[in-house]
């Protein structure tokens, strides 16, 4: 196992770098092994923007929509539009785009920024895609479907037709109408900790700024949106949470002890159905892969075998009842969980 | 306000448990006795002599505590020690704001309430991209592969076999603060600046690694980081950074990680965004060419007024924030204060802090707390009589560089206001004659 580097590489290092580093120099003697091909193979699944790393397979434009409204849509929309929940994968992309390689809606003074339209690299969807999606079931993909899913998204920002088949050669063809190719820049400021800024201030000390007027404030009614402030500072001190539950300048804004508010049991269950990755899945009213829970609380109201019906399924897994997506087993939950998020899902689900 | 308080330690936390809202409000306006009332009954329902109490003494003093007459808990009552419960309120936080699911969202730091400059493991903030794992370490490896001689596997029993270096260093998302680059948007400095911690990080130095499997430095310019996780995250580094002082750690304030900062493997980017600070970590490759990662493109990359979106800016500059008082705080009496906060360089190390009791009018220079380490939290200090009038608060850092932190308006004249990171503004909080403490910004 060879552990340092040649003799010569090993010099050019320590000249290089020897000031810096106190740890140059020290061999560390056959610690860990050398990585087999197919070790490599199995975890080296980076792809660049010369498109090293992208392997052998192909994809259509219709592959891609079958697959995109079976393993996508759920959380991104059936266009991949969705900015519900999260950031839009498609849009701000137009034809001129295509042509000059900067997405003209990045310069506008409400940018619609999309994965298609910021993406300077047909590389980076590739890339990502693969490693990553479908969310909550990261790496379930072929090659060939990533390909697929790619070539739906590209066609939907019409960089390629839908009679289009993506593969490692027409892929290249791509990049070249990549929307945004150009709109890229490098700063060093920022990437180097030796840079400079763009941004220079100085330390003035006396009469500096004639006004200090202010320009933006929370209004009155935010007051309380992040909940009372009261209750997020230690209640001790000469300085404490200010009670958000009264207006502002009041008399009784100045500091109360205010009891902890008591949890609910609900407000607990639906944290620990949180911890357990449930609402990844499920929305509370909303579908988002399986369906809400207010909506299986409504189909089983008055079912009486429903509890245990659904702690088995649960742990379980299954389709068929909700659709064709099938929910995997929760194997690691326990019986005693299981139980109470079941039983909160049938009182409704609620929040608090 | 003014009435209610003639001087540091005249008034008496505890009859304030006592006192309704109504009697709050009078005692805002200006009647004393009520106070002085309140206490007598406070006192007196507490069995202490009420001729003592209203002489001035203390009942805190004069009545025996719970504390001192019974006996304690035994050892090993609490196995893993948790903090009193009189701290329950000092907890990481979402923003009801940010985003609506769990697993891609953040968690922020309640930087009001901390000391001193390492942030408690429990409390430093979470972003996760794809949830967060426990990965069980008998079966987590690193491996490093790329322009090297012999790529290489590691498994954690290895890398415990390396000489390893403990480090304190502040660790920041780089989309710290980008709710406020528009306007003011939450109003405390946990939302606005809690995306911020700062641990001992202890582990081995890439470059040690690097050079066990026999970097090939004539072709290497780029080191490539990816966790182990669902998101695989992945970004890239400038090889003269991962020469320099980049970790490959496993230690974060004297114990392994916590599963949420990537137990048991995580890079240490000094300096650097949080991002750049793969959790997870399972491998390293060493390139020559950039990777254009989703979050070195799609996101964590800064869209500019003209419409260009500059990449690959990881370096987070200088910034500072007062932290009591700060934000959605009450200040209880007028007179002695101490103003505080925290400042820190992702380019070395903090050279000063200056403080403005006047909106940035004028400034006096804070003093230093005893550590002022490289790329760690910077902890300042500056006394202050509060008159009861209204003021705005702000702290200016200064690197060693020379370096100075900007207001908003010059970062925006700038970088407009369609960014998402580096908003590194001088922070500004409004006290009002009424001791409460505000989010704004100044023009
Ligand atoms: C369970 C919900 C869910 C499903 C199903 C899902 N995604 Fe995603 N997707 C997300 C989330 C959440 C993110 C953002 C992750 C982050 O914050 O890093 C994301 C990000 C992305 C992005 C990057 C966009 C950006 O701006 O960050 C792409 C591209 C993407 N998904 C494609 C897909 C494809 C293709 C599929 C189907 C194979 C899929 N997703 C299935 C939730 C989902
Ligand atoms: C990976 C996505 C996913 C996760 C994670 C998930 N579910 Fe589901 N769940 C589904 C899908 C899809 C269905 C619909 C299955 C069907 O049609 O039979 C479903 C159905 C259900 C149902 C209704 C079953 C029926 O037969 O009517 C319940 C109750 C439920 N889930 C509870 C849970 C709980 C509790 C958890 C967490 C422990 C959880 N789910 C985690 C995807 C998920």
């Amino acid at each position: 196992m060879s552990r340092s580097p040649d003799r010569a590489m090993r010099l050019a290092f320590a000249f290089a770098f020897a000031a810096l580093l106190p740890m140059s120099g020290i061999a560390m003697d056959g610690i860990g092994r050398a990585a087999t091909p197919d070790e490599i193979k199995a975890w080296d699944i980076d792809v660049r923007p010369d498109f090293t790393g992208l392997p052998a397979g192909s994809g259509t434009v219709a592959e891609g929509e079958v697959l995109w409204e079976a393993k996508c849509a759920s959380c991104h929309g059936s266009f991949g539009e969705s900015n519900s929940v999260f950031a839009p994968l498609v849009g701000g992309v137009s034809k001129k785009d295509l042509e000059t390689g900067r997405s003209a809606t990045l310069a506008s003074d409400s940018p619609t920024r999309t994965a298609l339209s910021m993406s300077p690299t047909v590389s980076t969807l590739w890339d990502y895609i693969n490693r990553a999606m479908p969310w909550n079931a990261p790496q379930s993909l072929s090659t060939n479907e990533v390909y697929a899913a790619v070539a739906y998204l590209l066609n939907l920002s019409d960089i390629v037709p839908a009679d289009f088949t993506l593969d490692q050669n027409s892929i290249r063809e791509v990049q070249k109408r990549m929307p945004n190719r150009n709109g890229m820049v490098e700063f060093s400021g920022l990437w180097n900790r030796k840079g400079k800024s763009d941004v220079i201030a100085v330390a003035c000390m006396k009469d500096c700024a004639k006004t200090a007027a202010i320009s933006s404030f929370l209004p009155d009614f935010a007051r309380n949106a992040h909940g009372n402030l009261a209750l997020q500072s230690r209640e001790w001190g000469p300085v404490r949470g200010a009670n958000t539950e009264v207006a502002a300048g009041t008399g009784a804004t100045a500091p109360i002890k205010i009891a902890a508010k008591a949890v609910s049991a609900a407000a607990t269950t639906k944290k620990l159905a949180d911890g357990k990755g449930c609402l990844a899945c499920h929305g509370l009213a909303n579908k988002v892969v399986g369906p809400g829970f207010t909506d299986v609380a409504g189909k089983y109201k008055g079912d009486a075998a429903a509890q245990k019906k659904l702690e088995v399924k649960v742990k379980a897994g299954g389709a068929g009842v909700w659709g064709d997506i099938p929910m995997p087993p929760q194997a690691g939950l326990s019986d005693a969980d299981a139980t109470a998020i079941v039983q909160w899902i049938l009182n409704g689900a609620a929040a608090e | 306000m003014t009435d209610r308080v003639d001087g540091l330690g005249r008034i008496r936390p505890a009859p304030e448990s006592f006192l309704t809202q109504s009697q709050i409000a009078e005692v805002s306006a200006g009647r004393r006795d009520f106070l002085r009332k309140a206490m007598l009954a406070a006192s007196a329902s507490a069995g202490a002599p009420a001729a003592i109490a209203a002489a001035g003494s203390d009942p805190a003093i004069l009545d025996k505590q719970p504390w001192g007459t019974t006996l304690g808990k035994p050892v090993a009552s609490d196995l893993y020690g948790m903090p009193s419960k009189y701290e329950s309120n000092l907890v990481r936080r979402e923003s009801p704001g940010l985003a609506s699911v769990g697993g891609a969202s953040v968690a922020f730091t309640p930087l009001q309430g901390l000391f001193g400059i390492i942030t408690p493991s429990g409390l430093h903030f979470e972003r996760h991209h794809q949830g967060w794992q426990d990965v069980n370490p008998s079966k987590h490896r690193l491996m490093i592969n790329g322009l090297v001689k012999t790529p290489k596997v590691y498994t954690m029993d290895d890398l415990l076999r390396f000489p390893s270096v403990s480090r304190i260093h502040f660790l920041e998302c780089g989309a710290n603060s980008a709710m406020e680059w528009a306007n003011t948007a939450v109003p405390t400095v946990q939302y606005t600046h809690g995306m911020l911690s700062c641990s001992e990080w202890t582990g081995v130095p890439l470059r040690l690694l690097l050079e066990d499997c026999g970097i090939d430095l004539k072709k290497a310019k780029y080191v490539y980081g990816e966790g182990a996780d669902g998101s695989h995250q992945n970004r890239t580094i400038p090889l003269e950074w991962a020469l320099d002082d980049v970790l490959v750690a496993y230690g974060q304030n004297g114990e392994m990680l916590r599963p949420q900062q990537g137990y048991p493997l995580r890079l240490v980017v000094p300096g650097g965004q949080g991002v750049s600070w793969i959790k997870y970590l399972r491998r390293i490759e060493v390139g020559d060419q950039r990777w254009n990662t989703k979050d070195e493109t799609l996101h964590y990359a800064d869209l500019m007024p003209d419409g260009t979106t500059r990449q690959y800016t990881p370096v987070q500059e200088a910034k500072s924030v007062i932290t009591s008082p700060s934000g959605g705080q009450v200040i209880l009496d007028k007179g002695q204060h101490t103003i505080t906060g925290l400042a820190w360089s992702g380019r070395g190390k903090i050279k000063r802090v200056d403080v403005s009791v006047d909106g940035g009018r004028n400034w006096q220079t804070a003093s230093l707390g005893s550590l002022v380490l490289d790329k760690a939290l910077t902890r300042f200090q500056l006394p202050w009589k509060w008159d009861g009038g209204p003021a705005l608060l702000q702290s200016r850092a200064i690197d060693e560089t020379g370096y100075v932190q900007p207001q908003m308006r010059q970062l925006r004249e700038v970088r407009g206001t369609r960014m998402v990171y580096h908003n590194n503004a001088i922070q500004t909080w409004k006290v009002t004659e009424t001791g409460e403490v505000f989010n704004v910004q100044i023009a």
